[in-house]
């Protein structure tokens, strides 16, 4: 386009890097934490026993504060598909706004509703009608991920659609496809659990935190044996649905996939580093080994990405300068294609606009000729089809190496406090207490192995997101940037300081646990 | 059942879709004009606890509202969403601004180690509810006055004036509208707090409330109305899609369309019956006849701001770029699949409503607030 300004590529990327950070700082939390505490307050239904009762409300005291502050960062994420990202908004929004839209009056209401409800309805409703707001709350919450992770899961893996040249944007053809579409069905599965696995996390470190200071002892072991086993399920879900996730990524995104791995010469039977120091003065074309250091698993990538030991697993030189052997068309003839189909849409406007009927159709011919290849169109260079490797690489190897430290961690938990022997070792208990960063770091690494991975492209192989921004002058977007980081921040600081107030507190506060 | 329907047919009942649901947020903006009154009708501690916990039930409710709004507009109509939203940068961004801080402001006021102290997320409320309606109003009133933006060929946007979209707060009718719409939310909270709060000396502020403010209401209503009936408005051909300009555009439409005029003062009766019952009478029911009477006039507003070949945001800076719900809307697929997802809507409204029964169903009271350890 006429407009692009790097610096306001940039800045927007960073607005919303920094807005889904901060929301994804407090929606994991509450996806888990709504289970947890619905779960705690069937055993009290149930068993009528209104210690479990007193434990629920802690718990939901916590979500309240964790809940607030996710609604706070939630919405401008939403608006700013449109303060941001406007030609994204127009060029892909008659696909895109509809899973948002169906997240609002499915999800959102819900949650909002029955909200009130589970915190302020103690008295006023049935004990039954209470428990089923509360559950009511738990699957709306996760329902907003759903239609939130179909609308990302498109945008991983474009499907349902196709471009009218006419209105010069894409339309959405085939509803279910998008509803099913493969890609977000991993991505929601994986995202989830993984909220599970943070809100177990959390219920642990505190827990721990209370044996630690030899406090509210029997509340932390009973609250301990709910997470862990919660934990460890949902942690080797996570694990499943991970491997699912890169399975998808393989199929649709080949160059994350390389990034993730750090894999530069794509090779049959290729291996999984599973600890890696990436030499960071390797660049695309030099012979350097890209590793500096590395501890690798010999087929385990061809294995994992394809079920085949020696499965051909592309890497990035590949992609971007081709491989006849296998089929791989080079980024610079992408490019040349896409430039062909940007210049005769142009021109297939300008000959309609003027009623020229047969240029008109003959450029159109042209045009749907070369359109798979339309945003490629807009990039300047092949290389610019490479994500951050070093970014995409770590991050990924930072989640994983975690997620397996997760599985560890809850069987341990869960094993002494079986045998009652978890306040004799204080190192486990420690151990719980830091899990719990580490937990948010995984969360955060999660994402920005998926969103950076996927750079240079808004909608994968369609948009770049240079194309994607509005057009405004880069101060105004580095003014707000400013200004919601400091928000962001300031709010961030008081909810860690009351919360970690209300711990403190302890579950007694509001009668005798 | 969807699919019989022409590209028009959808666009219109999109439109009202939208319309709906701006009039239902304006109805509930009275969670924002309870905020503003919060030191007025609040005179010791106890009081404003009672006051924010009768509106703490219903906040999310009003901010769902705005999500969904915004979810609706991108979904039916994203040529909107991109245009204002990625031109007017500022206003909508200071509105966002203004949501955020309410959001965390009930949940944090209260509790112990909260860092800025009890004032200062009432501050954030006050804020909230005031520069928030205005802000709304201000940028809703831009729907009437039009928005310097200019749509290319390939329909992409992009603001002529730097101020992106803060130049709107210079325009008189803006903020009129504005500002109506703040007085308008707080006279709804002084009839919601009737109903919803058991407390003689909030309720005979509330009172002193009604009795004067209506006045500033019917004054800025009164304006905005007369201007709306009396202003040029923007129409376009249905066949050329051409654009021009047409004096007293709004009052044709009203004409043109009896139904419509027929619910805007229908509505305004309404709400004037609503407020009268507050002024006038003990009965704890002028909300609910204020509330469907805001709804209705709302609703009538947006439709003749949208129908009968009106566009609905106009452009200053290029005529022909102005929007209107056929050049705005998305593919005709996509309004028919989202229209069987609309299909929800009563289905959400019923629980909203039982539940809000079912919570309103006792008055709150200063007892209530203080044996209650889970209070905002
Ligand atoms: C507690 C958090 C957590 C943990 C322990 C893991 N993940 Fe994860 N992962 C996420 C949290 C997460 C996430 C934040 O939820 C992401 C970001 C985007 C998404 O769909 O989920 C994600 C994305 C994500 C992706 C990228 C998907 C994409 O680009 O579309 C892959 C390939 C994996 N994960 C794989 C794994 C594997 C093999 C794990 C081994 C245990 C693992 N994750 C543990
Ligand atoms: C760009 C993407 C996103 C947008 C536009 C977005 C939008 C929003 C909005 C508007 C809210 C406030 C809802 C309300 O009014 O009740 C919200 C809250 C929420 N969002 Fe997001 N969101 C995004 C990403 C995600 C993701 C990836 C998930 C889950 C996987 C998620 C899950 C939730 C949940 C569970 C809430 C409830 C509130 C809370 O957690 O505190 N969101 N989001
Ligand atoms: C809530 C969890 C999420 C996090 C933490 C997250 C993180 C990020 C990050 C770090 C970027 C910047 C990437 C870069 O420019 O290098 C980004 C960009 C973006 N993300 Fe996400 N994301 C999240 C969810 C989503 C979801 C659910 C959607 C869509 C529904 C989405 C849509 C986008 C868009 C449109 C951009 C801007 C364009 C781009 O850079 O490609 N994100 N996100």
């Amino acid at each position: 386009m006429e407009h692009i300004d790097p610096s306001l590529i940039d800045w927007s990327r960073a607005q919303f890097a920094l807005t889904a950070l901060y929301h994804w700082i407090f929606v994991p939390l509450t996806l888990g934490l709504t289970f947890i505490v619905a779960i705690m307050e069937s055993i009290y239904v149930k068993t009528g026993n209104t210690w479990w009762k007193q434990t629920t409300k802690f718990w939901m005291g916590l979500l309240a504060i964790n809940f607030a502050i996710g609604l706070a960062t939630g919405i401008i994420m939403e608006f700013e598909f449109g303060t941001n990202w406007s030609n994204y908004s127009w060029i892909v929004g008659d696909i895109f706004g509809a899973p948002l839209a169906i997240e609002g009056l499915m999800a959102f209401f819900m949650e909002s509703t029955f909200f009130a409800v589970m915190f302020f309805g103690w008295e006023k409703v049935s004990k039954k009608a209470h428990l089923l707001s509360t559950w009511l709350v738990a699957v709306g919450s996760n329902l907003s991920a759903l239609w939130i992770l179909i609308a990302n899961g498109w945008m991983q893996h474009p499907v349902g659609m196709h471009f009218n040249p006419d209105t010069a944007r894409n339309e959405m053809t085939d509803f279910w496809a998008i509803v099913f579409n493969p890609n977000a069905y991993s991505k929601f599965l994986h995202t989830i659990s993984s909220g599970y696995v943070l809100a177990s996390l959390f219920v642990i470190a505190i827990s721990s935190w209370y044996l630690l200071k030899r406090r509210d002892i029997q509340f932390a072991k009973r609250s301990m044996m709910v997470a862990a086993s919660f934990g460890l399920i949902v942690s080797l879900f996570n694990l499943t649905t991970g491997d699912d996730s890169a399975r998808q990524v393989a199929l649709n995104q080949p160059m994350k996939l390389a990034a993730m791995e750090g894999l530069y010469d794509g090779k049959s039977g290729a291996e999984i580093v599973t600890f890696g120091i990436l030499d960071s003065s390797k660049t695309l074309l030099d012979d350097k080994d890209p590793f500096l250091f590395k501890i690798a698993i010999p087929g385990g990538l061809s294995l994992l990405s394809y079920h085949s030991l020696d499965a051909y697993v592309p890497g990035i030189k590949q992609l971007v300068l081709g491989d006849e052997e296998h089929h791989i068309i080079s980024a610079a003839k992408k490019i040349e294609q896409g430039k062909v189909a940007v210049h005769t849409l142009k021109a297939y406007k300008e000959a309609k606009k003027s009623g020229d009927t047969q240029k008109a159709k003959d450029e159109k011919s042209i045009f749907e000729a070369n359109s798979k290849y339309l945003g490629y169109g807009y990039l300047r260079s092949p290389e610019q089809t490479v994500p951050s490797v070093p970014l995409t690489f770590y991050a990924f190897h930072t989640m994983v190496g975690f997620g397996t430290w997760f599985i560890l961690l809850f069987m341990i938990i869960l094993y002494m406090t079986m045998t009652n022997e978890l306040h004799k070792h204080r190192w486990v208990l420690w151990a719980g207490v830091w899990s719990l960063p580490m937990g948010y770091i995984a969360q955060e690494a999660g994402w920005i192995t998926a969103e950076v991975g996927r750079q240079p492209w808004a909608i994968q192989d369609m948009l770049p997101v240079g194309m994607a921004t509005s057009s405004i002058s880069s101060g105004s977007v580095m003014f707000t940037f400013w200004m919601f980081a400091i928000l962001f921040t300031g709010l961030l600081i008081a909810e860690v300081k009351i919360m970690m107030t209300q711990i403190k507190m302890g579950p007694k506060e509001d009668g005798n646990v | 059942m969807f699919e019989t329907l022409s590209y028009m047919q959808l666009q219109q009942y999109w439109w009202f879709l939208v319309s709906l649901l701006a009039a239902l947020f304006v109805f509930m903006t009275f969670v924002q004009g309870g905020q503003t009154l919060l030191w007025s009708l609040g005179k010791t501690e106890d009081q404003r606890d009672v006051i924010i916990g009768a509106l703490g039930r219903k906040w999310e409710l009003t901010f769902t509202t705005l999500v969904m709004f915004g979810g609706a507009l991108f979904a039916a109509f994203p040529l909107f969403y991109a245009t204002s939203f990625g031109g007017a940068y500022y206003v909508w961004m200071a509105i966002l601004f203004c949501f955020i801080i309410q959001a965390v402001a009930y949940e944090y006021r209260k509790k112990p180690g909260n860092v800025f102290g009890e004032k200062s997320y009432e501050v954030l409320l006050f804020i909230n509810g005031s520069l928030g309606v205005v802000l709304i109003g201000t940028a809703l009133g831009t729907l009437f006055t039009g928005g310097n933006f200019v749509v290319n060929e390939m329909h992409l946007s992009h603001w002529t004036v730097p101020t992106y979209g803060l130049e709107a707060v210079f325009n008189f009718f803006n903020v009129a509208f504005g500002l109506m719409l703040l007085f308008l939310a707080r006279l709804l909270a002084a009839l919601y707090f009737m109903n919803a709060i058991d407390n003689a000396e909030i309720l005979k502020r509330v009172r002193i409330v009604l009795k004067y403010e209506i006045w500033i209401f019917l004054l800025l209503f009164l304006y905005v109305a007369g201007s709306i009936l009396t202003m040029k408005g923007y129409s376009y051909d249905p066949n050329t899609f051409v654009v021009s300009l047409e004096p007293m555009k709004f009052l044709h439409n009203f004409l043109a369309m009896p139904v419509i005029a027929g619910a805007f003062i229908g509505g305004v009766l309404l709400l004037l019956v609503g407020l009268g019952l507050g002024i006038f009478s003990k009965s704890d029911k002028g909300i609910w006849a204020a509330g469907v009477g805001v709804i209705l006039v709302v609703i009538s507003l947006f439709l003749i701001l949208g129908y009968n070949h009106t566009a609905y945001y106009p452009s200053l800076a290029d005529i022909q770029s102005s929007l209107t719900i056929q050049n705005s809307s998305g593919s005709h697929y996509t309004l028919t699949a989202m229209s069987y997802v609309s299909l929800l809507v009563p289905f959400v409204l019923g629980y909203v409503i039982i539940v809000w029964r079912v919570m309103n169903r006792e008055k709150i009271t200063v007892d209530e607030i203080k044996n209650d350890p889970h209070h905002y």
